[in-house]
């Protein structure tokens, strides 16, 4: 259990946050500028807030009214930057080693599970990103920490290194020690989080889960593009020609292949900016998923758009229509209608098991 | 070695040591200088750093001058050292002194670029993984400064070698004493017939010049090779 109080003030800006963390993934998540990193720094000893208290499983780390403050060798925690900052003169191995001070029984295992083991007598200096990243992530873990903190640990990769990393931490997510991971991607919140704090100008603006979060575009930095619902699905059937059946509380969905076995429950994310809305279940189209709901809101944005939220039997769905459509289907709450959403719209990136 | 004479011989194997002696005592003190005006802020630093630039820029025989109206015994401080057994005037430990003094911009220098040159975000993740300040500072920060602090040595050791001004007034040019290859070069000169001498004396230091630049060459691109620099 990882409780953070602290205020601290920045040139232009106050951080000010009070967050109790649940075990499990928690995200922070805001725009950049919104102080998630300095609230990483201060948790990891590298920043000394103006006040505050800061425990770990009982431990005081950090509190300035009984002038206390470890320092960050004395706190137990394990870092991923977003740089890797692996020691270029060491080896990975030595890497591996470094904060696990010579007793590391779960050095092979670590080593298997991020399949790194092809890499442990070369230096840094020639591995890929996603592999340094790879060797940043098994060196936190090996140091045995109380807590992991993730300072957008994906930020500097493309996205198929993205997609390599991603795993992992899922992985970690579930048998790990609580991970407190900062990121602005709506993707990764979808994908990682069991929990999701948004921060804005320093301030906690929301608690919740990854869904309720997503859902609101008031919370989504990249605002109303990024929106999305995020439904909990269960593999049904792979199918010959290389689409996946999900079953969405009884409403078949249809997406490329999933890597994932028949019967697993898996996260899918859909963008609200790729639904089309129906009154009547359409018929000739080419989309193969269709989900019938109940209109539970509807909110004008700014300009012509305007946000729907269904009740489906899946779960909350989100369509971003204009107003100008909306008025013309006659849209309003507890109007019952379709929602479309084409095989594709379904980003594989966003693909997670939950 | 017999084309040396033995008070050449003598000059020679003088300033071999007074230049190692200079070198490896100012190290640890230029290695922490030079780690103070790159990562800390703090008042005076400025200072530090201007004092330790000073004898780049003063007359060597004023630096000199300076050694030996504080370090004479007749001096307060130079006689509270004398009383512990520590004497630097007229000295070869004096001749060492002076030119670790002459050398030690040159190896601060040096050294404070490859600290520089090291992101303190690589410490701070040393940190992170449990190291104290110390061990940060043993196992990242020194291994990926080393090719600094080879050439800063090296630098030192030639600028020993060569140093004259500072040495001749401080602890003057006693054969066998204080008598270093430069105050032996000068020494030959006053006298008629010695220039044979001399000219020995100057095809030893440039061979040494040489051998020493080369050397540092040679280390700092094998160490940048291992750091993977």
């Amino acid at each position: 259990m990882l409780e953070i109080r602290l205020q601290h003030r920045f040139e232009g800006f106050q951080l000010d946050v009070d967050l109790a963390l649940p075990p499990g993934l928690t995200v922070l998540f805001g725009r950049s500028g919104s102080g998630k990193s300095s609230l990483i720094k201060a948790v990891a000893g590298l920043l000394a807030p103006d006040r505050g208290r800061i425990v770990l499983d009982g431990r005081v780390l950090f509190d300035d009214a009984q002038g206390l403050n470890l320092p960050p060798h004395q706190r137990g925690l394990g870092v991923i930057f977003q740089e890797g900052r692996l020691f270029p003169h060491l080896t990975v191995r030595q890497n591996l080693l470094y904060g696990a001070r010579g007793r590391a029984p779960n050095l092979d295992r670590v080593v298997e599970m991020l399949g790194i083991g092809e890499l442990l007598a070369r230096r840094p200096g020639g591995l890929s990103g996603g592999e340094q990243q790879r060797v940043a992530i098994g060196r936190a873990l090996l140091s045995g920490p109380g807590v992991i903190l993730a300072d957008e640990p994906l930020a500097a990769l493309d996205e198929p290194r993205k997609a390599e990393i991603l795993p992992y931490f899922e992985y970690l997510r579930n048998q790990s020690c609580p991970i407190l991971y900062v990121t602005h991607s709506p993707a990764e919140v979808a994908r990682l989080a069991t929990h999701v704090v948004v921060l804005d100008a320093g301030q906690v603006l929301r608690q919740g889960t990854a869904s309720e979060i997503l859902g609101d575009p008031d919370l989504v930095p990249a605002g109303i593009r990024s929106v999305g619902a995020v439904l909990e699905v269960r593999v049904a059937r792979h199918h010959e020609d290389g689409l996946t059946e999900l079953d969405a509380g009884g409403v078949p969905l249809f997406l490329p292949r999933v890597a994932s076995a028949t019967g697993t429950m898996i996260r899918i994310r859909i963008a609200a900016q790729e639904v089309i809305l129906s009154r009547t279940r359409p018929e000739g189209l080419s989309a193969l998923n269709i989900l019938p709901g109940t209109i539970d809101s509807l909110r004008a944005g700014e300009g012509p758009g305007a946000l729907v939220a269904l009740s489906t039997p899946a779960g909350r769905v989100l369509a971003r229509v204009t107003r100008r459509s909306a008025e013309t289907l006659g849209l309003a709450e507890g109007v019952e209608c379709f929602a479309v959403v084409k095989t594709v719209a379904i980003a594989r990136e966003d693909i997670g098991r939950g | 070695m017999d084309w040396l004479g033995p008070q050449e011989w003598t000059a020679v194997a003088l300033s071999l040591k007074v230049s190692f002696w200079a070198m490896l005592a100012s190290l640890p003190i230029g290695v922490l200088t030079a780690y103070a005006l790159a990562r800390w802020r703090f008042p005076g630093r400025q200072m530090l750093n201007g004092l330790v630039h000073l004898p780049l820029i003063l007359p060597p025989v004023v630096t000199g001058y300076l050694l030996l109206m504080t370090l004479s015994p007749r001096a307060p401080l130079g006689a509270a050292l004398e009383a512990v057994g520590i004497i630097f005037a007229f000295r070869w430990t004096g001749a060492a002194l002076a030119a670790a003094i002459m050398g030690f911009p040159l190896m601060v220098r040096a050294i404070r670029l490859s600290i520089e040159a090291v992101d303190p975000k690589l410490e701070e993740a040393a940190a992170t993984l449990g190291a104290s300040r110390l061990k940060v500072f043993a196992t990242i920060t020194l291994p990926l400064i080393l090719p600094g602090v080879l050439t800063g040595a090296i630098l030192a050791f030639a600028k020993a070698m060569g140093e004259f001004g500072a040495t001749i007034t401080f602890v003057s040019n006693i054969p066998g004493q204080t008598q270093t290859l430069p105050s032996a070069i000068y020494a030959f000169l006053q006298v008629p017939g010695g220039e044979a001498s001399a000219l020995r004396l100057v095809a030893v230091s440039i061979a040494v010049a040489m051998a020493a630049l080369a050397l540092s060459e040679w280390l700092s691109r094998r160490v940048a090779r291992r750091v993977g620099a």
